[in-house]
């Protein structure tokens, strides 16, 4: 017989208002194995939780069933609770009777106390046949690997760094700096994006903590929180970084001339490069697909000219295996490909720019030196329009959601052309303004009042090429009439998207992505930088579209997770495990197959069976690694892996419970 | 000036008959202005092809049923195309066409009568036939001449044929036409039955 305590709880009036709890309490009276039973307005708060430890001292309770919301929100706290009391932490269950009940039976009081009384009934048969766990410890290494070198993961290296622990950078361009170096000016504050950003790759490439791993890419994780073994592939450079002094002959007598990615392909690069002149490292690259050296064997000039013999044609990708306590992914964004809108003219029209391109044009260091001047035929535009929302917003061609930094870089935007073309128009067609941010609205007013852009509330439908002229069609949806604009240049805010290769790293290290291949927090608001799997954090654009502010708090919060987790020298982890009953298991290999933390693997065992030794294979479980998700007990043909704390015996139970009230109906 | 709920009230049931014979779902429109900006004839109507949206959606389908707008859209989908939300303007803007036509709304007379002989002619021979809707047009609507110096450089350019087009397949075409009706009658009666 096992003493079981029932607690239902009000939660204020969120269950009482739709579930009768103290008719649940009374319900519970006498059923086989409850000693005791009672209700309570508040069965988190302080005097609740004190009743609770009493009443399992005055009724020698060995079991409790709080009553109450999702075990998600308020499972450790009754776990610290009863272990206060002296109980095991893991002989409790909770009964979801309010996001499983009340929320979604408002209106029917009666019906929805029966089904509460049923959840606490299948809580108490699950109770009775839980059994005692203890958490046990794993060693943790004391070094992190923050992939991305952009904003997000330079702020969260530095802030890890100055912790005191170890930090590697990876980052796959041949530097670290990101969308932000290529960025003009900030908003709200309009500084010079390089000025606030050159000093933090400096600060991040000779910070004695920090190690920069710079063209390479992620090949294979393994291991586990605290001991993730990660495979990283050195793409060869053709350059050996230790000799290479970044005195620029090579690229200075290269005679391949490519598109330069750093420019969205309005200048030229040379094949062995480095992507802008503040690179860091400052030390080139040879494009391999276009050196002529590597294409046709001849050329061969930069190994001639390099006055220290650093040009290495016969380098090879590297594989370094290295071990990581913790992930901190900042892999940041990619800009929305708008040439899937005919009506914007398929991304043909040369005068129909992206904001990136923009801030490339403005950018002193940029292919014009900040003249701003029309692709085309390279003239000051007079007449700019803006779009806002191109691919963000558009359940059809786009993405639903709001990319969340277009309004104010549009602003921005708006705000340096009337600056730099005194005599310009500038016309910003908009669906909503959104400013929520510190200084944000206040700039967004200067740009329409002082500066004069006229903001036109309406989507473009159509822009057309009328000879060198663009014509915007649009509906002026406050005045309820269509609108064309002559333009010399459009600037479409396009929307902010997840990298081509999201879902495959997110895959790679195992950890889950979102419909648009986000990768997800592990909850939106209470754990914003964790994911799903323990030691994998965020930073960054590569959770949801993000300005520079939002990136670079989100490093720092990601730094400090990280920073608690390499602090400790050991790690608890979680008893609820799988386990295998080796005396049945078949050694099938199903469970292998569907762990998706590849916690699980085929071992051999010696029996002595009929006066022989015999060996065969069973599954074996790496407690470590196991997250408790049970997918492999439904796999299993004959039962023999079980997960603790949700054994088949458990929810059988659990069934039995809820069929018993049934058939009594 | 009327009160909001009073407007509404009026309109339940067209409100109602539009929803069931359209499917449109004008509720997803966030009023963008992308259709009304990209509509050939939106410099021509009474109201935008958005505000049309806006009425379906406040539920006021008696004052959309009422509007030219509606009877001046070309069909041409290019708002239901370009739509972020995927909402097809056109085809809601033809179910109001259709309603307010059954209810005797025809705010354009000329455009009905336009609609008549071409959908007589598609009729008859299965494709369009100009100079017939041009003389079948000029001559019910009174305005003889309308147009006409636009016909000459198109019959010298080859562009109209005096003869109309003689369909292979008449049993098909009558077929299509019946399908139709059919198809458009069921609806009607669904819809009735459905209240």
């Amino acid at each position: 017989m096992k003493r079981v305590g029932v607690f239902i709880c009000h939660c204020g009036t969120n269950i009482a208002a739709s579930v009768d709890c103290a008719q649940v309490a009374e319900n519970l009276k006498g059923y086989p194995n409850v000693v005791f039973s009672t209700d309570y307005k508040y069965m988190c708060s302080e005097p609740g939780q004190e009743m609770i430890k009493e009443t399992i001292k005055r009724e020698k309770l060995d079991r409790v069933v709080v009553a109450s919301c999702s075990p998600r929100m308020h499972e450790p706290t009754f776990r610290r609770c009863i272990a206060d009391a002296g109980l095991n932490p893991y002989l409790l269950e909770m009964a979801n009777i309010r996001e499983q009940c009340s929320w979604v039976h408002p209106h029917d009081m009666e019906r929805a106390t029966a089904k509460a009384t049923d959840l606490v009934k299948m809580a108490v048969a699950k109770v009775s046949h839980d059994a005692p766990l203890a958490k046990s410890f794993s060693p943790v290494t004391k070094r992190a690997l923050v992939v991305g070198g952009g904003i997000a993961g330079i702020q969260t290296a530095i802030d890890i760094a100055n912790n005191g622990y170890q930090v590697d950078i990876l980052e796959k361009q041949p530097s670290i700096g990101g969308k932000m170096a290529q960025i003009d000016k900030t908003f709200p504050t309009l500084d010079c994006s390089a000025c606030i950003l050159t000093p933090k790759m400096v600060e991040a490439s000779s910070h004695p903590n920090i190690n920069l791993i710079t063209y390479a890419e992620l090949e294979k994780v393994e291991g586990y929180v605290g001991n993730f073994d990660v495979t990283i592939r050195r793409k060869a450079r053709s350059v050996d970084l230790n000799k290479c002094t970044g005195c620029g002959t090579c690229w200075g007598k290269c005679p391949t001339k490519v598109d330069s990615e750093f420019e969205l392909g309005m200048t030229k690069r040379k094949a062995i490069f480095t992507p802008f002149p503040q690179a860091i490292p400052n030390k080139p690259v040879i494009d391999r697909e276009h050196c002529l050296k590597f294409k046709t064997g001849k050329c061969g000039l930069c190994q001639k000219i390099c006055p220290t013999g650093a040009i290495d044609y016969t380098q090879e990708d590297e594989l370094v295996t290295t071990r990581y306590g913790a992930i901190v992914m900042a892999t940041g964004y990619e800009l929305f490909d708008h040439s899937v809108y005919g009506e914007y003219g398929y991304g043909k029209y040369p005068d129909v720019i992206t904001g990136l391109h923009f801030e490339r044009l403005i950018n002193a260091s940029g292919p014009t030196m900040g003249k701003i001047k029309r692709p085309s035929d390279h003239t000051e535009p007079k007449n700019v329009v803006f779009i806002k929302c191109v691919g963000s917003r558009d359940e059809t061609k786009g993405k639903a959601y709001c990319s969340r930094t277009c309004c104010m870089y549009t602003a921005k935007q708006a705000t340096l052309v009337r600056e730099k073309i005194k005599d310009s128009n500038v016309y910003v067609f908009y669906m909503d303004v959104r400013t929520p941010g510190k200084g944000y609205e206040e700039f967004y007013n200067r740009t329409t009042e002082t500066y004069g852009a006229h903001y036109i509330r309406g989507r473009v439908s159509k822009i057309t090429q009328d000879g060198d002229k663009l014509r915007v069609r649009g509906e002026d949806t406050l005045l309820g009439r269509p609108v064309e604009i002559e333009a010399d240049m459009v600037v479409l805010a396009t929307a902010m998207v997840a990298n081509a290769d999201a879902a495959k790293i997110a895959q790679l290290v195992g950890f889950s992505y979102d419909k648009d291949d986000f990768y997800t927090e592990s909850h939106p608001k209470l754990a914003p930088v964790e994911t799903h799997t323990a030691g994998v954090f965020l930073a960054g654009a590569c959770q949801g579209p993000k300005d520079i502010p939002d990136s670079v708090a989100q490093a720092g919060a990601a730094a400090v997770k990280v920073c608690a987790l390499l602090s400790k020298d050991m790690l608890e982890t979680e008893p609820i495990t799988s386990e295998v009953d080796t005396k049945t298991c078949a050694g099938c290999g199903h469970c292998v197959d569907v762990c998706p933390y590849h916690a699980i693997s085929l071992t051999t065992i010696e029996e002595r069976l009929l006066g022989q030794t015999i060996t065969r294979s069973v599954a074996n479980v790496n407690t470590s690694l196991c997250q408790g998700c049970g997918a492999c007990t439904v796999t299993c043909r004959s039962s023999s892996i079980n997960l603790r704390h949700f054994t088949n015996e458990q929810i059988l139970a659990e069934v039995d419970a809820l069929c018993q009230t049934i058939q009594n109906k | 000036m009327e009160e909001f709920s009073q407007s509404q009230a009026k309109s339940k049931n067209a409100a109602e008959e539009l929803q069931k014979r359209s499917h449109v779902e004008a509720a997803k429109c966030y009023q963008c202005g992308k259709c009304s900006g990209g509509c050939p004839v939106a410099d021509y109507m009474d109201i935008m092809p958005r505000q049309v949206m806006r009425l379906v959606q406040l539920g006021l389908v008696e004052e959309a049923l009422k509007s030219k707008a509606i009877w001046l859209c070309a069909g041409c989908s290019t708002c239901s195309v370009r739509c972020p939300k995927g909402v097809d303007i056109a085809h809601e803007m033809e179910t109001l066409r259709i309603m307010a036509k059954e209810r005797g709304y025809i705010p354009e007379k000329d455009i009905d009568k336009f609609h008549n002989i071409y959908i007589g002619l598609m009729k008859g021979f299965g494709r369009m036939y100009e100079p017939g809707l041009i003389v079948g047009r000029n001559v019910t609507t009174g305005h003889l001449l309308k147009d006409f110096s636009y016909g000459i450089p198109y019959l010298v350019k080859r562009k109209l044929n005096l003869l109309p087009y003689r369909p292979k397949q008449k049993d098909d075409i009558k077929r299509i036409f019946e399908t139709a009706e059919q198809l458009m009658q069921q609806d009607l009666a669904e819809f009735r039955e459905g209240r």
